[in-house]
């Protein structure tokens, strides 16, 4: 009795307590991906995701290739349904059922492929889905008053009737971002932007972005370069294998390596760990070829055992070079020479007798057949080796070269079996590469071989390109990253306007130096 | 860096491979089975022969279109080369008295046809539908040029044995057809042409690239097609004892539906044996059930169009 006495102010507590209406927590972030996860056949491609972005605040979210950050976007645009968790917008939970309902509650993912139709104008696809029309007819005057003043909010001056495919990319995508701002989105996210951009043109993304950010919004910002995320972004989210690993929700006092160290799960202090080696005769030698893309004869040597770097800017020539060099574009005059013997080559097919492999720029569209597996796709021009008479293909052979090859390139893939289409980009970049060292290379011809790749794929791919050389191939490397032609190449051919502007040993190689020789003659250095 | 769990080795084998391959085989012995117990006279030795010899022609060109298609390109033509293929080898017999020379000629003016498709598709670099649509119209023009306008007889009874004589009781045709199926499944599956075909519908300059050659290869598979199409129109023409100048007409729908329906994908680099097989059997299969059950011809072309979207339909929702 006396026990009972005592407790009554607790039970009118606890009672009071019941009654009130609950207080809800007030979630300071604006975007929260609650426990997200995603699974393909074979492949778990998010598990539990869990972190936050801030109203106001530019988060990076980095990983290598396969992490799961273009699922984690298009879960966010809603072309994925997530198999478990959910997306809260300002502490409510979200439901998306198509990509409309992500759009109309304020969301724009910003896509590497930009959502453009190329044969319909600026302002056609600023409204596209929602254009204004005044008793069934389509309003044009009120669109193109909208889209211009629009356009000229962002700086840009392009007429809202130009075509979008008349437009270059980075055009493009100031009109994907004003395409976003049109319907108010608060949450914008930008899938690696700065591929194709130049210099300038990532100056004034840029200052876009923080402008945005100033206005607010909650932006995600998915991107492989470095300087990029310590330039712009407030915070950032590591994804490894699909899982979470970490978030800093501050840039202050983070290192590159801190990042590294999570996104691969090790240290790599020095991803070019580069080390000199012999060289030995002449492996490649092109003498005064001239051919489309370029605009003066062009000489190159590459000694067996040695790398050479390309580097240029877009429209140097050197994707054009390869190709003359390849059998896969016609040449108009000049010699070619693998191992001081003079070759013709008017086919990719005489270019690989000739032990001279090359491995695309363009993946997706040179590169991997898609609807094939990986073990069809790596065997795809070796199988004749292993094969019965050159017709009849030897199964056992092909599995076992691409079994090898998949575990010395590490290709992240369930089963031989796997359609190349669902591999990451990375991992495709790694199966095309496998294609050519399932052959004898005397000259291997490598365009960009790291685009799109991730820190840790980055530093195998240069191990086997050392592999490579050490064992007494040429390696001709063309790449627009100036640190990794300075990394990596034993000496380097700078391009310019089609033509070869000069050369540097890597000794006297220096950032500044290979800038001068790619810039043309006439622009105003910025 | 995860752990890869790729097997090495000898080739795993996979459920989901195993029904890519054969799934659509499997759907055909169902629906066989199916019919069998609820429609009568379907399962006897006389409507077997009759059902089997139905697809025969269809058969035997399904395998060079499945080819064709899967190597990214289509061919319309075959309607017209079938035909051609009969009238001039009833032509060429009716002139010269010899057999043989009658069917050599009508395969070698198909093989001339596919040639002439090829060389125009894969070098000068035109549309396929647009070429073969072309050829379509001319082989046809050739067609009733050769034969003066209206059927040619022919006498010679040796001729007659290749589409009515038997083997074990079972006419050559379905013979021809079955040994067509194995021969065509073992260079798709076991050759490097049947994979370079594939490779090359899937993505063509990554083919080209990895020193497949292309021209070469898509000259040779439209020249195998016109060879097998007039082949077929030669035994198709041994069966009605005369070469006509205007049958075939649709042919070319036929053969690609069944194609399609068999899995073998339109934009190219997909496609097996195994699928086309049951494609033209389940169309033939279809068809002659509804002739069994006396069903009007009309309703005939409704089932077999509905089929196949129904198919391809499926094909859709399983990728989602």
């Amino acid at each position: 009795m006396g026990t009972a006495f005592v407790l009554w102010p607790r039970f009118v507590y606890n009672t009071v307590l019941l009654v009130l209406p609950r207080h809800r927590e007030m979630d300071d972030m604006h975007l929260r991906f609650a426990h997200i996860s995603k699974m393909f056949p074979g492949v778990h491609a998010l598990d539990a995701v869990s972190f936050g972005v801030e109203q106001g605040s530019v988060h990076a979210v980095v990983g290598e290739n396969g992490a799961g950050k273009s699922t984690l976007l298009k879960i966010l645009c809603g072309v994925y349904r997530p198999d478990a968790g959910s997306i809260e917008l300002a502490g409510i939970e979200q439901r998306f059922h198509a990509p409309l309902d992500a759009f109309k509650a304020g969301i724009a993912v910003i896509h590497q492929e930009l959502n453009l139709v190329p044969e319909m104008s600026v302002a056609e696809n600023m409204f596209l889905g929602h254009m204004p029309s005044r008793l069934g007819w389509l309003d044009r005057r009120a669109m193109q008053g909208a889209a211009r003043v629009q356009l000229a909010a962002l700086e840009e001056e392009i007429s809202p009737q130009t075509k979008v495919g008349a437009l270059p990319i980075a055009q493009r995508q100031m009109l994907e971002i004003a395409k976003a701002l049109m319907r108010n989105a608060s949450v914008l996210a930008f899938d690696e932007p700065t591929s194709s951009l130049s210099a300038r043109e990532v100056a004034k993304l840029f200052s876009i972005i923080r402008r945005l950010r100033e206005q607010g919004k909650a932006i995600l910002y998915v991107s492989h370069r470095m300087e990029e995320i310590f330039d712009l972004c407030d915070a950032v989210t590591v994804l490894r294998d699909g899982r979470h690993v970490e978030t800093f929700s501050s840039t202050q006092g983070l290192t590159r390596e801190t990042i590294v160290n999570r996104m691969v799960g090790r240290d790599i202090t020095d991803i070019f760990h580069y080390s000199p080696r012999q060289t030995g005769g002449p492996a490649l030698e092109l003498e005064q070829v001239t051919g489309p893309g370029l605009s003066a004869p062009v000489s190159l040597r590459v000694a067996q055992g040695e790398i050479l770097g390309v580097f240029g800017l877009v429209g140097a020539g050197r994707t054009e070079l390869l190709k003359l060099a390849y059998g896969a574009a016609r040449k108009r005059s000049g010699t070619v020479r693998v191992a001081g013997r003079p070759v013709s080559i008017t086919r990719p097919g005489h270019a690989i007798r000739a032990g001279v492999m090359l491995c695309p720029e363009d993946r997706k569209k040179e590169g991997i057949v898609p609807v094939r597996s990986v073990l069809e796709n790596i065997n795809l021009s070796a199988r004749r080796l292993g094969s019965f008479l050159g017709c009849v293909i030897n199964e056992r052979w092909e599995w076992r070269n691409a079994s090898a090859h998949v575990r010395q390139l590490r290709v992240k893939t369930p089963s031989l079996r796997q359609l190349a289409m669902n591999l990451s980009g990375g991992n495709q970049q790694k199966v095309v590469l496998a294609r050519w060292l399932s052959e004898e290379v005397k000259v291997i011809l490598l365009d960009e071989p790291t685009r799109g790749i991730d820190v840790g794929a980055k530093s195998e791919i240069y191990s086997i390109m050392y592999d490579l050389a050490a064992s007494g191939a040429g390696v001709v490397m063309v790449s627009s990253d100036l640190p990794e032609v300075l990394g990596v190449a034993d000496r380097i051919v700078v391009m310019r306007q089609g033509a070869v502007a000069g050369e540097l040993s890597r000794a006297e190689a220096t950032q500044e130096a290979c800038l001068h020789l790619a810039l043309p003659r006439q622009s105003m250095v910025n | 860096m995860a752990e890869e769990r790729v097997r090495t080795g000898a080739p795993a084998f996979s459920w989901r491979d195993w029904w890519d391959k054969a799934g659509m085989l499997v759907v055909f012995v169902l629906l066989f089975a199916g019919l069998s117990l609820k429609v009568p006279n379907f399962l006897t030795w006389q409507n077997m022969i009759g059902l089997s010899l139905s697809v025969s022609t269809v058969g035997m060109v399904a395998c060079t279109m499945l080819f064709c298609l899967a190597s990214g390109d289509f061919d319309i033509s075959v309607e017209s080369t079938v035909a051609f293929g009969g009238v001039l080898a009833a032509v060429v017999i009716t002139s010269t008295g010899s057999v043989l020379l009658g069917v050599g000629a009508g395969v070698a003016a198909g093989a001339l046809v596919g040639l002439a498709n090829g060389t125009i598709i894969a070098k000068l670099g035109i549309n396929a539908l647009i070429t073969t649509l072309a050829t379509m119209q001319i082989v046809r023009g050739l067609c009733f040029i050769v034969s003066g306008g209206s059927a040619v007889s022919v006498a010679r009874e040796s001729f007659y044995t290749l589409g009515n004589g038997t083997m074990l009781d079972v006419p050559y045709p379905i013979w021809l057809t079955l040994t067509s199926f194995v021969v065509y499944g073992v260079i798709l599956n076991r050759t490097t042409f049947g994979r370079n075909t594939l490779a090359i519908g899937g993505n063509k300059e990554a083919a080209l690239l990895a020193g497949i050659p292309v021209a070469r290869t898509k000259i040779v598979i439209f020249a195998l097609q016109g060879a097998m199409a007039a082949f077929a129109g030669v035994v198709l023409a041994s069966q009605m004892t005369s070469g006509q100048p205007n049958s075939s007409q649709g042919f070319s729908l036929d053969v690609i539906s069944a194609c399609v329906l068999g899995g073998v994908s339109l934009a190219g680099g997909v496609g097996t044996i195994s699928g086309t097989i049951a494609g033209v059997l389940i169309m033939g299969t279809v068809q002659n059930v509804m002739s069994l059950q006396n069903v009007d011809t009309f309703y005939q072309y409704v089932a077999r169009g509905g089929i196949l979207l129904a198919a391809v339909l499926f094909d859709q929702l399983k990728k989602r």
